[in-house]
C-alpha cells in the first residue's frame, strides 16, 4: 500500500457509500468524544480542589430541561444512523431483480469452490465484469463460513442446509481480498482468496475458456441420471408437477399456501419432497434425495430447471456453447 | 436497637438468623429468594420450550406422526397424580401452619409417594420408547423413513424437557425426604416452617411445568 | 446520623480480618467480606491465566505468518474468550466489591443469604476447575461463542468439558444474583429508602436482574450443546434437519445481556468515585438510578444484532438495530451526568478519579462505536472484523477493568484498613491508560481495513498495526503488573488508614470501622439524608432518633 489509508481500497457501488456512512459516524463518533473530552478535562481543571480545606461545593441535584435535552439530541442523530444504515443494508442485501449475473460459491473447510453458469470452476477465485450487477448464491459443505470481499464492503454468513445471496457491482479492476470471515476451524485464517474484476471485454475472452459443459447442461445430465425425468418430464404432465415455466413464479401447495419457485425451494424439494406438496398431487412418490446429491450437483441442477422456464428467467447467463 | 454483642448473646427464636432483624424480616427474605428462583427455572425451561416451538414449526407432519408415540393415557394420569400431589403438599404447609406434626409428616409422605408413582410411570413411558428405539442416538430407529431425522430431533426434544423436569422431580424428592427427617426430629413449628413453605413453592413450580408440557407434547397435534 | 467513631489505630481492634484465623474460618465462613476475598483471590488469577493467552495471541500476531500453529493460536483465542468473559469479568465486580460493599451500603448485617452466597464461590470454583481441566487437557478451539455444527459436529477438543465449567459457574451467577435481589429489597436500614440507595447499589440491582433471568437461557443451551456432541440427534446439524442458527439466537438471548452484566457494575463503582472525588451528588440521580434499570431491561432486547449478516430476516434485524440504538441512550445519559456531576465540584486527582476519568473516555469511544455496529449496513462489512474486537475491548477493558481497579483502590482502605502507595497508583494508572490506548486503537482501523478476526495468520498489509498493538499490549501488562504488587505490598506493609481517608459519604464510610467487625456496624445505623450528600445542607430527618 502506497500511501496509508483507514479506508481499504473502493471497488463496488456500495464501497462508496458505505464509505460516506462510515464517515458520517465518524465525525458523530469523533465529535463527541471530543465534547466529552474536553468537559471532563475542563471541569477537572477549573474545579480542581486547591486545599483539604475547601468548603464542600453546593449540591446540584439535576435538571430536567438538561436530561431532556442531552436525551433527545443524541438520539435524533442515531434516528439518522439507523435509517442512513438500514436504507443502505436493505440496498446491499436485495439484489436487483434483472439482470444480475449469477455466479454460485460454496464454501466448505478450507475452500471456495466457484462456479459460474457457463460451467467455469476456480477455487479460491473468482472473476467478475466491471459495471454488472453480480449475484452470489452462497452454500455451504460443512459448518458456517462467511464470504467477506472488504473491498466491495460486504459479507454474509455461509450457512449449510441453506442459500443465503448478496449482491454487488464491481467499479473498479484489479485484484481484491477475499477472507473467510467466519471462524470455522483450524485454517479459518487460509481461507481466503483473490477476486479479479475485468473490464466487459476481457471478461468476455476469459469465459470462453470453460470446460466440461455448462452448469445447466452438467445439471440435465443429473436430471437423467438420477431418473428426474421420469416423472417431471417436461413436456407433458406425469404424475408430479411438470417443471416447464415453474422456476421463478408462484406455486399454490396442497396445504393451500403459495410459495415463490426459487433456488431454496427447487433445493428443498429434492432434499425433502414431503415438505411442500404442490396442490394437486400425493405425498410420498417421489424418492428422497438427501445425502444422495453433493452442494454442487443440486446447484447444477438448479441451473438446468431454471432454464426449463421461458421466457428465461433474466438472471440466468445463455451457454455459449 | 440491636448492636452486634447484643445480635451474638441475645437467645431470640432459635430459627431467627443473626443477620436478620426479625423473623417476619427472615420470612419475606426466604419467600422473595425462592420466588426468584423460580423465575430463574422458568427462563432455563423456556429456552427448550423456544426450541421446541422453532422445530414445531418447521416440521408439522413429523410432529405429527411422532405424537402417536406419546402415551396420552400414562400422561393423564401422570397429570392428574402431579394435581393431586400439590394438593397434599398444600395440605401439608397447613398442617405446618397448624403446628400438628402428625398430618404434617402423613401428607409429607403422601406427597413423595405421589411424586414416586410419577416417577415411574416416567420410567414406564421411557422404556417403551427404549423398546420402539426411539432414543436419540446411534440406536434411533424410526419405522417412517421421510421424518427420520426430524423425528430424532423432535424426540430430543421430548426428552431433554421431560428428562430435565424429571430431573426437578428427583431433586424435589430428595427434598421432600430432607423434610420428613426434619419434621420428625420436631424442627418445625407453628412459628417456623419455612423449609416446608418453600418447597412447597419449588413442588408446584414442578407441577406446573408438567401442566404446559403435557398438552404441548402430548395432546396438541395428536392424531390415531 | 451516628457519631464517627474515634478509633484511630486499627490494629487493637477485632475485625473481620482478625476474627478468626486458619484456613476452615475462611473456607467455611459465612461472612460476605471474607466470601469477597475468596472471590478477589480466584478471579485475580483467572484474569492472570487469561491474559497470558492474550499475551500469546498477541506475540503470535507479531508476524504475518505467525509463530504458532493453527491449532493452537485457535485454542489460545478460544481459551482466551471463556476465561476472561465466565471466569472474570462476568464474576468480577459483582463477586468482589458488590459482596463486600452491598449489605454495608445498605446498613446491614450481611447479604440475606449468607451460606448461599459461599456456595456460590464455591460453585464458580468448580466451574472454574473443569475450565482448566479443559485447558491442560489440550484446549478448545470453537471460539467463546460455540457456534454449531462446528462446535457440535466438526471440533475436536474437550467442548463438553468447557461448556460444563461455563454452565456450572453460571449457576454461581445466578445465585448471587438471586441474594442481591432479595438483600437489596429486604436488609435495608430504616431510613434507606429506594430513592436514598447509592447508585452502586442500583448499578448491582440491575445486574443482578440480568444475571437472574438471562443465565439459564446459556445454561440450558450448553445443556443441548452437550447433548447433541454425544448423541447427534440434529439439533443443530443441517443436515439432518436442524438449524445451526437457532443456536445463535439462544446463545445470543443471554450472551447480549451478559455484557450488560459486566458494564453496570462497573458503571456503578464510577457513580461512587465521581462523587466522592468531586465532592457533590451526583447530578441527575433518578436519571442514573433508572438508566441502569432502562439497560437491563432494553438489554435482552437486542441480541439480533449478533446476526446481521447470519442470514436473519431483515425485517428483525432492523428491529434489532432500532433497539440497540435505544439502549445507548441510557448509557449516555450515565455519561453525561458523571461529566455534569463535576461542575461546580471540588476535583482532586487520587488514583480511584484517575480511573474514572479514564473509564468515562474509553467508555465513551467504546460505546460510540458500538453505534457504528447498530447501523447494519457498517455492521455489514465490519462484523467479525478486528472493529468488534476493538470496540468490545473499550467496553470491557477500557470501561469495566478500569472501573474494577479504580473501585479496587478506592476500597482498598476500608477492605485491608491500609493504605497503598499514592505515587505508584497514579503511575500504574497512566501505563494502564496509554498501554490500552495503543493496544486496542489500531484494532479499529485494521477492522475497516478488513482484517477478520480469529485470524492466526493475516496479509502483510496489516503487519505495522499489528506490531502497535502487541506493543501497546505489553505496556498494558506490566500496567496491571504494578498494581498487583503494590497492593500485595501495601496490605502487609502499608501505613494505617483512618476510617474514613477520603473523607467519603456512605454508610460503609461513616458508620463503619475500617477495616469493619464482623457484622459490619457497632451501631444499627438509621438513615436520615439522601445519598452523597456532601454539601451537609439537607438533613431529611423522617424518623425519630
Amino acid at each position: 500500500m502506497g500511501v496509508f489509508s483507514i479506508f481499504p481500497e473502493r471497488a463496488s457501488t456500495a464501497a462508496a457509500q458505505v464509505d460516506a456512512l462510515y464517515a458520517f459516524l465518524l465525525v458523530v463518533g469523533v465529535g463527541m468524544t471530543a465534547l466529552i473530552f474536553f468537559f471532563v478535562f475542563f471541569f477537572a481543571v477549573r474545579y480542581r480542589r486547591k486545599s483539604p480545606d475547601d468548603p464542600a461545593p453546593k449540591a446540584i441535584h439535576g435538571s430536567l430541561p438538561l436530561e431532556i435535552t442531552w436525551s433527545v439530541i443524541p438520539f435524533l442523530v442515531m434516528l439518522v444512523m439507523f435509517a442512513w444504515g438500514t436504507k443502505l443494508y436493505f440496498q446491499n442485501y436485495t439484489p436487483p431483480p434483472n439482470n444480475t449475473l449469477d455466479i454460485y460459491v460454496t464454501g466448505k473447510q478450507w475452500m471456495w469452490k466457484v462456479q459460474y453458469p457457463t460451467g467455469q470452476r476456480e477455487i479460491n477465485e473468482l472473476h467478475v465484469p466491471v459495471g454488472r450487477p453480480v449475484k452470489l448464491i452462497l452454500a455451504s459443505e460443512d459448518v458456517i463460513h462467511s464470504f467477506y470481499i472488504p473491498a466491495f464492503r460486504l459479507k454474509h454468513d455461509v450457512v449449510p442446509g441453506s442459500y443465503q445471496t448478496y449482491w454487488f457491482e464491481a467499479t473498479r479492476p484489479g485484484r481484491y481480498h477475499i477472507f473467510c470471515a467466519e471462524y470455522c476451524g483450524t485454517n479459518h485464517s487460509d481461507m481466503g482468496g483473490w477476486v479479479t474484476v475485468m473490464e466487459p471485454s476481457e471478461y468476455a475472452t476469459w469465459l470462453t475458456g470453460g470446460t466440461g459443459g455448462s452448469m445447466r447442461e452438467q445439471g440435465e445430465k443429473l436430471f437423467q441420471q438420477y431418473g428426474c425425468v421420469t416423472c417431471h418430464v417436461t413436456d407433458r404432465q406425469g404424475r408430479c408437477p411438470s417443471l416447464l415455466n415453474v422456476f421463478g413464479k408462484p406455486v399454490v401447495l396442497d396445504d393451500g399456501r403459495t410459495v415463490m419457485a426459487d433456488e431454496a425451494y427447487v433445493r428443498e424439494s429434492i432434499l425433502n419432497p414431503n415438505a411442500k406438496i404442490v396442490k394437486g398431487y400425493n405425498r410420498d412418490i417421489m424418492p428422497v434425495f438427501e445425502g444422495q446429491i453433493g452442494e454442487d450437483g443440486l446447484l447444477q441442477l438448479i441451473a438446468y430447471v431454471k432454464s426449463l422456464s421461458t421466457p428465461t428467467p433474466p438472471n440466468v447467463t445463455r451457454s455459449t456453447k | 436497637m440491636a448492636d452486634s454483642e447484643t445480635i451474638l448473646a441475645a437467645a431470640h427464636e432459635p430459627e431467627l438468623q443473626h443477620h436478620f432483624d426479625d423473623s417476619a424480616q427472615q420470612l419475606e427474605s426466604s419467600t422473595l429468594g425462592m420466588w426468584v428462583f423460580l423465575v430463574t427455572e422458568v427462563m432455563f425451561f423456556g429456552g427448550m420450550f423456544g426450541g421446541y416451538t422453532v422445530y414445531r414449526n418447521m416440521y408439522p407432519e413429523a410432529f405429527a406422526s411422532t405424537s402417536h408415540f406419546m402415551n396420552v393415557t400414562i400422561g393423564a394420569f401422570n397429570t392428574a397424580v402431579l394435581i393431586f400431589s400439590s394438593f397434599t403438599m398444600v395440605l401439608a404447609v397447613r398442617s405446618a401452619q397448624l403446628g400438628q406434626k402428625k398430618a404434617l409428616i402423613a401428607f409429607l409422605i403422601l406427597t413423595l409417594i405421589l411424586g414416586c408413582v410419577f416417577l415411574s410411570l416416567k420410567y414406564v413411558e421411557y422404556h417403551e420408547k427404549w423398546v420402539d428405539h426411539h432414543i436419540p442416538g446411534p440406536g434411533f430407529h424410526y419405522a417412517d423413513p421421510r421424518y427420520f431425522h426430524q423425528a430424532q430431533i423432535l424426540f430430543f426434544l421430548y426428552f431433554a424437557m421431560t428428562g430435565m423436569h424429571a430431573i426437578h422431580m428427583i431433586i424435589g424428592a430428595g427434598l421432600l425426604a430432607a423434610l420428613i427427617v426434619m419434621a420428625a426430629r420436631n424442627r418445625f413449628s407453628a412459628t417456623w416452617y419455612t423449609p416446608v413453605e418453600m418447597i412447597g413453592l419449588y413442588w408446584h413450580f414442578v407441577d406446573i411445568v408438567w401442566i404446559f408440557l403435557f398438552p404441548l407434547l402430548y395432546l396438541i397435534g395428536h392424531t390415531r | 446520623m451516628s457519631p464517627t467513631l474515634p478509633f484511630a489505630s486499627t490494629e487493637a481492634r477485632t475485625n473481620y480480618l482478625n476474627a478468626d484465623y486458619g484456613w476452615k474460618s475462611w473456607l467455611f465462613t459465612t461472612d460476605h467480606k471474607r466470601i469477597a476475598l475468596l472471590y478477589l483471590f480466584s478471579i485475580t488469577a483467572f484474569f492472570f491465566v487469561g491474559g497470558l493467552f492474550a499475551v500469546g495471541m498477541r506475540v503470535n500476531l507479531l508476524t504475518p505468518q505467525g509463530l504458532f500453529s493453527h491449532e493452537t493460536y485457535n485454542k489460545l483465542f478460544t481459551m482466551h474468550g471463556i476465561i476472561m468473559v465466565f471466569f472474570f469479568l462476568v464474576p468480577s465486580i459483582p463477586a468482589t466489591l458488590g459482596n463486600f460493599l452491598v449489605p454495608m451500603m445498605i446498613g446491614a448485617r450481611d447479604l440475606a443469604f449468607p451460606r448461599i452466597n459461599l456456595l456460590s464461590w464455591y460453585i464458580y470454583i468448580v466451574g472454574g476447575i473443569f475450565a482448566l481441566i479443559a485447558v491442560i487437557q489440550g484446549g478448545v478451539d470453537t471460539g467463546w461463542t460455540f457456534y454449531a455444527p462446528f462446535s457440535s459436529t466438526y471440533s475436536n477438543t474437550h467442548v463438553i468439558l468447557a461448556a460444563l465449567g461455563v454452565f456450572v459457574s453460571g449457576f454461581s451467577s445466578i445465585l448471587t444474583g438471586l441474594n442481591f435481589i432479595v438483600t437489596i429489597h429486604k436488609m435495608r436500614a430504616p431510613g434507606m429508602t429506594w430513592n436514598r440507595l447509592p447508585l452502586f447499589v442500583w448499578g448491582h440491582y440491575a445486574t443482578s436482574l440480568i444475571q437472574v433471568l438471562g443465565t439459564p437461557v446459556i445454561a440450558i443451551t450448553l445443556v443441548l450443546l452437550g447433548l447433541e456432541r454425544l448423541l447427534h440427534a440434529g439439533i443443530f446439524d443441517p443436515t439432518v434437519g436442524g438449524d445451526p442458527v437457532l443456536f445463535q439466537h439462544l446463545f445470543w438471548f443471554y450472551s447480549h445481556p451478559a455484557v450488560y452484566i459486566m458494564i453496570l457494575p462497573g458503571m456503578a463503582v464510577i457513580s461512587e468515585i465521581v462523587a466522592c472525588f468531586s465532592r457533590k451528588a451526583i447530578f441527575g440521580y433518578s436519571f442514573v438510578a433508572f438508566s441502569s434499570i432502562a439497560i437491563a431491561v432494553l438489554g435482552f432486547l437486542v441480541w439480533g444484532h449478533h446476526l446481521f449478516v447470519a442470514g436473519q430476516s431483515m425485517y428483525a434485524s432492523m428491529a434489532f438495530s432500532f433497539i440497540s440504538f435505544l439502549v445507548a441512550v441510557p448509557s449516555a445519559i450515565k455519561v453525561f451526568n458523571w461529566t455534569a456531576t463535576m461542575y461546580k465540584g471540588s476535583v482532586s486527582y487520587e488514583t480511584p478519579m484517575l480511573y474514572a476519568f479514564g473509564f468515562i473516555g474509553l467508555f465513551t469511544i467504546g460505546g460510540l462505536t458500538g453505534l457504528f455496529l447498530a447501523t447494519m449496513a457498517i455492521d455489514v462489512h465490519v462484523t467479525d472484523t478486528y472493529f468488534v474486537i476493538a470496540h468490545f475491548h473499550y467496553v470491557m477493558v477500557g470501561g469495566m477493568v478500569m472501573a474494577y481497579l479504580g473501585g479496587i483502590h478506592f476500597w482498598f482502605p476500608k477492605i485491608t484498613g491500609r493504605l497503598y502507595p499514592e505515587g505508584w497508583a497514579k503511575f500504574a494508572a497512566l501505563v494502564v491508560f496509554v498501554g490500552f490506548n495503543l493496544t486496542f486503537f489500531p484494532q479499529f482501523i485494521l477492522g475497516y481495513q478488513g482484517m477478520p478476526r480469529r485470524y492466526a495468520h493475516y496479509p502483510p498489509e496489516f503487519q505495522v498495526l499489528n506490531v502497535m498493538s502487541t506493543a501497546g499490549a505489553s505496556i498494558l501488562a506490566l500496567g496491571y503488573l504494578i498494581p498487583m504488587i503494590y497492593l500485595t505490598w501495601a496490605w502487609r506493609h502499608g501505613p494505617s488508614s483512618p476510617q474514613n481517608p477520603w473523607n467519603a459519604k456512605g454508610l460503609e464510610w461513616e458508620q463503619s470501622p475500617t477495616p469493619p467487625p464482623t457484622y459490619n456496624f457497632d451501631h444499627q445505623p438509621v438513615v436520615t439524608e439522601p445519598a452523597y450528600n456532601y454539601s451537609g445542607r439537607e438533613q431529611e430527618v423522617d424518623i425519630g432518633g
